[in-house]
């Protein structure tokens, strides 16, 4: 039957010619925002490593290869210390942060039965607010003569105003888990409610404790959220240099206050920009730990 | 069944609380923006406009606002329309490496914006190009397309490819059938993303930090006044009117987007 099969590769020729055109209109509608992505993130990535191997002399950039600015990060000690804070305090913003929302997540997924959406947005509102009014409102607030200690103050509580509120790292990690605190709910959120409520019935019917229940069916889960959740908090707050400047005072000061500085008092580009690109690789492997660590865990779990 | 009363509440009351955690630093502003005071401290002193009225007074922030308007007018429209292109792309043909594809968008949201920011300006550099309201805008475009493409892509996977392809069928083109069937409903979708992405450049400090010359946008002219401590009142009511502001925005934005019109959802339930 050479007919039949002729007609078969016919079909299967036209339906192949027309998944193609589908695939190439998809690539035409997705080409002007994929360009826009590539001209304006992987370019600027790729000038950021250049010049890392560059050397600033005064106002010029020098354009030969060299490895100094990397050299002096592991020669001046005063680098890697505050790497090593930063890295330490957004490990603590985590921390906090995702502890913080976890049962509120709990709270909105398993015991609010109407309304869900309002409690999403305005947990979410804040975070679309102005970030640098937020940072600076908490300066207002933990201030030397601020909105707590005027506050505790005026009632009697205290009698002189509480110097350990500002200009320390806790203060830096209150302000991020403030900030970031939206991001680490939703994840948590979403990922709670995917769960199968039938399965927590199941542990309760075998007689389990709500308890256990929790340790052993809702909370592995979750954890899928909760690792989201960690990385989306942890990344971006590394590199943070407002916060910091504004409530963390010199012992608060992260890795994202000297990039800063680089591009301007202390004008070094290159330094600045091997900075950034230690500092993205360290937060990668830290990154990646979190996550080996949390394999580790589950199959202990499991 | 009593403990389990017991734990919701306890659960409750926590909820109350970190809403309380959440907003109660944001209401600082509106607060001390009233107080007949140049200091932010307890107790309150007494009711007043001055401060708002200090505010009409200053060039540098009518400039500023003006400088903010445009740039985020700019980026909500050019973002959403980005976002639209890509929504459309990945949610109606079918293409190998969507998935990689739509992640390598995302990828702005992951960088810390002051790698963005210095990557951007580094680039401007060495390109010749002069830092100005564009450059400003080109980074808030980086930021915005992402959320844009987000909220675009929920919109389209919620409704039935079918009305698209009725309208082909009784002989509409492509063009006609996303201006009379596609865009109306997606329209919801197509309004938050603007209205989220006006929000996120409107209130952008750190890439606008390193990318603007000498025309400053809001956050960077708030964030020039905070060195002096007798314009913080007028900062705190300028504050209060931005998050006051934004909050609205934000609330239509989300309403309409999780909202919206129920037409395409009927077909999945």
């Amino acid at each position: 039957m050479p007919s039949v099969a002729s007609e078969q590769s016919l079909v299967s020729r036209i339906q192949l010619r027309f998944r193609r055109s589908e695939a190439v209109r998809g690539y035409t509608l997705l080409s002007p925002t994929l360009t826009i992505i590539l001209l304006g993130l992987l370019f600027p990535l790729m000038i950021l490593v250049t010049l890392s191997f560059w050397k600033q002399e005064y106002v010029d950039l020098i354009q030969t290869f060299t490895l100094t600015n990397y050299a002096d990060f592991f020669r001046k000690k005063i680098y890697y210390l505050i790497l090593y804070r930063s890295i330490r305090i957004s490990l603590l913003v985590m921390l906090v942060t995702v502890l913080l929302a976890y049962p509120l997540a709990y709270f909105i997924a398993f015991h609010v039965k109407r309304n869900k959406m309002i409690w999403i947005i305005l947990v979410t509102i804040p975070f679309w607010t102005s970030y640098l009014l937020r940072v600076f409102s908490w300066k207002v607030i933990l201030g030397y003569n601020g909105v707590i200690n005027s506050g505790l103050m005026s009632l009697g509580i205290i009698a002189e105003p509480l110097e350990f509120l500002l200009y320390n790292p806790i203060a830096v990690v209150i302000t991020l888990a403030h900030a970031w605190a939206a991001v680490a709910i939703l994840p948590i959120y979403v990922s709670l409610e995917k769960i199968d409520r039938s399965l927590i019935e199941a542990s309760r019917d075998l007689g389990e404790s709500a308890f256990m229940t929790f340790i052993r069916v809702t909370l592995p889960l979750s954890l899928p959220g909760v690792i989201a959740a960690s990385l989306l908090v942890f990344i971006p707050t590394v590199g943070d240099y407002v916060t910091p400047s504004l409530v963390g005072g010199t012992r608060g000061i992260m890795i994202g206050n000297i990039i800063q500085s680089m591009f301007g008092k202390a004008l070094n580009w290159p330094l600045g920009a091997a900075l950034s690109i230690i500092s993205m690789i360290t937060v990668t492997l830290v990154v990646c730990l979190l996550l080996g660590a949390t394999q580790l865990f589950r199959k202990k779990v499991a | 069944m009593i403990r389990a009363r017991s734990r919701l509440n306890t659960l409750s009351v926590y909820a109350v609380a970190y809403l309380i955690f959440l907003y109660a630093p944001v209401a600082v502003l509106p607060l001390f923006s009233f107080n007949d005071s140049q200091y932010i401290t307890f107790p309150l002193l007494g009711f007043t406009f001055k401060w708002y009225a200090q505010l009409a007074d200053s060039q540098g922030l009518q400039n500023a606002l003006i400088n903010s308007l445009k740039v985020g007018l700019s980026v909500a429209f050019l973002s959403t329309v980005l976002g639209i292109f890509a929504a459309k792309a990945v949610t109606r043909y079918r293409m190998r490496r969507s998935g990689l594809l739509i992640s390598f968008i995302m990828v702005p949201l992951v960088i810390p914006e002051i790698i963005l920011g210095i990557s951007l300006l580094m680039t401007f550099s060495v390109g010749g190009i002069k830092l100005s309201l564009i450059t400003v805008g080109i980074g808030h475009l980086m930021l915005c397309t992402p959320f844009s493409m987000l909220v675009l892509i929920s919109r389209m996977e919620g409704f039935d490819k079918s009305y698209e392809e009725a309208a082909q069928d009784l002989g509409e083109n492509a063009w006609w059938t996303f201006w009379r069937v596609t865009f109306p409903i997606i329209l919801p979708g197509v309004v938050a993303s603007f209205l989220l992405t006006f929000t996120i450049s409107f209130d952008e400090f750190i890439l606008a930090f390193f990318l603007a010359g000498t025309d400053a946008t809001l956050p960077l002219h708030i964030w020039s006044q905070l060195r002096f401590p007798d314009k913080l009142p007028s900062v705190l009511a300028l504050g209060a009117i931005i998050v006051m502001v934004s909050t609205v925005v934000i609330f239509a934005a989300e309403l309409i987007r999780r909202g919206g019109v129920d037409l395409g959802n009927k077909s999945k339930v």
